[in-house]
């Protein structure tokens, strides 16, 4: 179906600000006699605070004030605490100062006496499992962290003889904290002609959001004001009220613009109420801001995998049956349930008929885990995929016919479950990708060499859930005329916050001029909605916007009925009037309704409300009553399924065996995104995405010294985020552009799986290049590209992680 | 990087942030006298409290090094006091409020900082203001003319839809307006090599490639 907006490109309102240098960011807001606070971190692993003797520091002019763990409000264990004195991790903070400048702050810090009691760590799972093996906190070892209820901790421990596999290589498979299974396994692998039975590494690797997680607070009229950096806008207020020890009634936050997130700003996170804690005590504004090398201790990582993988095949390529065990590297805190999503991520994309999950989450003294970007997810494909080729090879099947005899169809099911999906067009996503990479022809190229660089040729496919339902809209219709959209969702940088409120325009058949997206303040009257994350925005707000603006069109309906007659299916829209079927000339502009609507009051501008919208709705709308006609709603939509978005990416690159050196020739990802809603938008989230895999797939991990526990890649240019010079010159991208029946215009979210598909593709393509040599880990750096190409053992063992 | 911190040896220390200023601690000086001087001049001064070495009377002013500078920025000049170790990056965005200058790493790594100086492409958080003096200095504020027209790198960016976050995009448009006014007709290796010491984490590389391809035909 063809709309006036949906589908087409448009100027993001925001985008002017981000090219002049007038957007701003968390530490770009300036408030008169502003104070500067910086932190004081752990040096240690994991201690325990003996005592604090800040005397000097206090008595140094210019300081304002310090903050410990006992002025915060302690948060319940396993969760991260604001301030701590158990450092459970390098870099976790103890304490702040403020002080009139940072320098100040800085000496200060300098000055504090700390006397720490080390504690053992641990920075490798399997050594925490171990009989005997040290724990990352002193609660235990274990954390539940999956979403299904509060989280928890305890200690397990696996019996030795558990460990006898990694005589072989393999993933010991102790007791896991879960598990789930469906079908008949055994006779899945029974009856297959091919088992493939492989453990492997996927690393932690941190964020590196360009913008440092800095914040400023400070408090007026009995409301404390947060200018904070995160994803999302709404979503992170009860979370930071919470930190802060305030109601959200009392909490102003504004995320105007946010210098990414990738996950790891999705809502609140504790460190970020530091500024209004401090700005309490000492009486003025309070700035802190977030260097760089703190990024990396406390902003957030992804978890890491030590995996197994055993997967049977018929002759004919369909998959019998998979068994799938994560060990997952879940820092010292609460973490990020990645660990069930491997599970999900199996069974959505290759449909076994029988399959088990199980996995186990444990506590390293590493940063702590939050989502990233396909978590768990993206792990999996990375490790997976290329273990397909390999049965692919053994089996003789081409990759693709591989892919495509297991892909999910129509009837595609889910996890555990086997719920059913909203819908699923990846089939359609590889065949067009096939089609316009050439894939019959570019596989040929497979192995090809010239001099010492030689060809390699993949598909992938990745797989991420892409909505939730069940938020609020609000829309205004004003006096002047204007669509006022409130969107609570926040500001990633994928404009989705303004892609989906052209959905309410569209339903309301308005021009594009006369809309107004209000966002980004707490200030500007915003629904509840879910954060910036999990791929949902497309079809969370897709909903939510759509139920809003229906809200609007009926009430714009009856205020015509009742001044102009006859019933308000009487009654049509068009050209920002409502006016009546049968005589058009007869009706109503909007400007005229919304003026009616305040004049009628009661539900028509918002003095009546629903009784089923959230109560930061149910505020804002308040807030609004009287300013036209206000279109409020629940989304209260069917939904029967699991919402999902699908990738199929395809790479030719050039690798060269004697340095390891590779040059990606050509990537093309085909996204299975239901309606597209802004082209433009879609391409560099594909791109961006991809570009982000690339670096998973071959650069970014974590670096940690087992023996001290400190880490090594504490900079970007250890870490290695991806640059212009690693990536292709060109990207190609391209949609399947089929509607998703269970949102309102068919659009539903795709941020994740372009990463996923992206490390995929490129590790398989390395694979492809050497060979199908199957590297049991991510990332595959040179080294040991040039190791496997020279046929030499690698210098890390099989199962060890954090490995330069 | 600091000493104070590991109590018995077994642990060494990690690499804290401490910030080119901190580390020069010693060079601080009392500066009541220059703010005021500079607020009775009417220089704005464009946040009330000033990041680093805010007054602090009783340390001894610093020896020899001009306190007032005259700096050319985006075409105009401002009158700003600068400590002797303060970075551009720092000048601008605390003293001068230009807060597109953003700062990424604060370390020569990134390149959100970039800006032109005499039409050269420099991190701004690895200058020192004092080194700039009497040399033009442009920052993503000065790319847009009086009327509202938009530099066409920018205008660029917006039709090609170039930043995602936004945060390394001033950056990255001044990387592009350097090389544009050294090679206005660049091949798209060219640009991708000229951007290179700009990083960008949403990975919209090909974007910005695509953007500043069209600004140089659009010259």
């Amino acid at each position: 179906m063809a709309y006036k907006l949906i589908g087409s490109n448009f100027v993001p309102p925001d985008i002017r600000g981000k090219v002049t240098g007038s957007a701003k960011y968390a530490e770009d807001f300036r408030v008169d006699n502003m104070a500067y606070c910086r932190l004081l971190l752990s040096p240690i692993p994991h201690a325990r605070v003996r005592s604090i003797d800040t005397s000097r520091a206090e008595a140094m002019p210019g300081v304002l004030g310090i903050l410990t763990a006992e002025d915060v409000p302690a948060q319940p264990a396993p969760a991260d605490p604001i301030l701590t004195n158990e450092p459970m991790f390098i870099g976790q903070p103890i304490l702040a100062v403020a002080a009139v400048d940072e320098t100040t702050a800085h000496d200060a810090i300098d000055a504090i006496e700390i006397d720490y009691e080390p504690l053992p760590f641990c920075v490798d799972p399997l050594e925490s499992l171990f009989p005997g093996g040290d724990d990352a906190r002193t609660d235990g070892n274990v954390v539940d962290n999956r979403l299904t209820g509060p989280p928890s901790i305890r200690q397990m421990k696996w019996g030795a003889a558990d460990f006898a596999a990694v005589n072989e290589g393999q993933l010991p498979t102790g007791e896991p904290a879960a598990e789930w299974s469906y079908g008949d396994i055994d006779a899945g692998f029974e009856n297959a002609a091919l088992v493939l039975d492989e453990s492997f590494v996927t690393a932690g690797m941190s964020h590196h959001s360009m913008e440092p997680r800095s914040a400023m607070a400070y408090w007026q009229n009995g409301k404390c004001f947060v200018f904070g950096s995160t994803q999302s806008q709404s979503f992170v207020i009860p979370d930071l009220a919470n930190y802060i020890g305030i109601t959200p009634q009392e909490l102003v936050y504004v995320a105007e613009t946010c210098g990414g997130g990738f996950g790891s700003k999705g809502s609140a996170y504790p460190v970020m109420s530091i500024p209004a804690h401090m700005s309490k005590k000492i009486g003025q504004p309070v700035m802190m801001r977030i260097s760089r090398a703190e990024e990396y201790y406390l902003g957030f990582a992804r978890t890491g995998f030590q995996g197994r993988i055993r997967l049977g095949f018929a002759a004919d390529g369909r998959i019998t049956a998979a068994d799938v065990y994560i060990v997952q590297e879940n820092g010292a805190t609460v973490g990020f349930p990645d660990w069930p999503s491997a599970g999900e991520t199996v069974s959505i994309l290759y449909q076994p008929p029988a399959m088990r999950w199980r996995g186990i989450a444990v506590q390293t003294n590493t940063p702590p885990r939050s989502a990233q970007r396909g978590p768990g997810h993206n792990q999996t494909v990375s490790a997976v995929e290329p273990l397909i080729d390999k049965a692919a090879r053994a089996l003789g099947i081409d990759r693709y016919e591989m892919r495509r005899i297991n892909a999910p169809g129509r009837e595609a099911r889910f996890g555990e479950n086997q719920a059913p999906v909203t819908s699923c067009y990846l089939q359609e996503a590889m065949a067009k990708g096939a089609a316009a990479f050439d894939w019959e022809n570019k596989r040929a190229l497979s192995g090809q060499r010239n001099g010492s660089k030689v060809t390699g040729v993949a598909v992938s496919q990745a797989f991420h859930p892409a909505g939730f339902a069940g938020f609020d809209g609000i829309v205004r219709l004003t006096p002047q005329g204007q669509l006022h959209v409130h969107t609570g969702i926040g500001n990633l940088g994928t404009y989705s916050h303004t892609g989906t409120s052209r959905i309410a325009a569209e339903v309301l058949n308005c021009d594009w001029e006369n809309c107004v997206v209000e966002r980004g303040d707490t200030r500007k009257n915003l629904p509840w909605n879910i954060g910036q994350f999990g791929s949902n925005t497309s079809f969370t707000m897709a909903r939510t916007n759509y139920v809003a603006a229906m809200d609007a069109l009926s009430k714009l309906k009856e205020i015509a009925s009742i001044d102009l007659g006859g019933e308000p299916d009487d009654y049509d829209i068009g050209e920002h009037r409502v006016f009546a079927k049968a005589d058009p000339a007869r009706g109503l502009t909007y400007a005229e309704a919304a003026q009616r609507a305040i004049e009628l009051g009661g539900k028509f501008d918002g003095h009546e409300l629903p009784d089923d919208i959230n109560p930061m709705t149910r505020e804002s709308a308040t807030a609004l009553a009287g300013t036209g006609i206000i279109g409020v709603a629940r989304d209260n939509l069917p939904i029967t399924g699991q919402p999902a978005a699908f990738v199929a990416g395809f790479i030719q690159i050039e690798l060269d065996i004697e340095t390891g050196k590779f040059d990606i020739i050509d990537y093309l990802a085909v996204a299975d995104c239901g309606t597209v809603i802004h082209p433009q938008g879609l391409a560099t989230q594909i791109k961006g995405g991809g570009v982000m895999g690339f670096g998973m797939a071959t650069l970014e991990r974590h670096i940690y010294d087992p023996q001290n526990g400190l880490p090594g890649t504490v900079g970007l240019y250890q870490a290695k985020p991806a640059s212009y010079l690693d990536v292709p010159e060109t990207m190609r991208t391209d949609a399947v552009d089929e509607p998703d029946p269970q949102s309102p215009l068919g659009t539903k979210g795709i941020g994740e799986p372009v990463m996923g598909a992206g490390s995929a593709a490129l590790i398989c393509a390395i694979s492809d290049a050497l060979g199908g040599h199957y590297f049991n880990r991510v990332p595959i750096t040179t080294d040991q590209i040039v190791n496997a190409a020279a046929g030499r053992d690698q210098s890390h063992g099989p199962l060890q992680v954090n490995t330069a | 990087m600091t000493d104070k911190d590991s109590k018995d040896g077994i642990y060494p220390e990690p690499q804290f942030d401490r910030g080119p200023i901190a580390d020069i601690a010693s060079a601080r000086a009392s500066r009541r006298q220059f703010i005021k001087g500079v607020i009775a001049s009417g220089v704005v001064a464009s946040s009330a409290g000033l990041m680093y070495g805010c007054s602090r009377e009783e340390v001894a002013a610093s020896g020899g090094v001009e306190r007032m500078l005259r700096l050319t920025i985006n075409g105009e000049t401002r009158t700003v006091d600068v400590l002797p170790n303060e970075t551009l990056a720092m000048t601008l965005r605390y003293k001068l409020n230009l807060t597109g200058t953003k700062l990424g790493c604060d370390r020569g790594e990134c390149g959100a900082c970039t800006v032109l100086i005499d039409d050269v492409s420099t991190y701004s958080c690895s200058t020192l203001t004092h080194m700039v003096r009497g040399r033009s200095i442009t920052t993503i504020e000065g790319l847009e003319s009086a009327d509202g027209t938009l530099h066409p790198v920018q205008q660029a960016m917006i039709d090609e839809l170039g930043p995602q976050c936004g945060f390394c995009t001033p950056g990255q448009i001044l990387s592009a307006v350097a090389l544009l006014k050294s090679n206005p007709s660049p091949t798209r290796d060219e640009v991708r090599h000229a951007l290179s010491g700009n990083l960008c984490r949403c990975g919209a590389y090909d974007h910005y490639l695509n953007s500043v391809m069209r600004a140089a035909e659009m010259a």
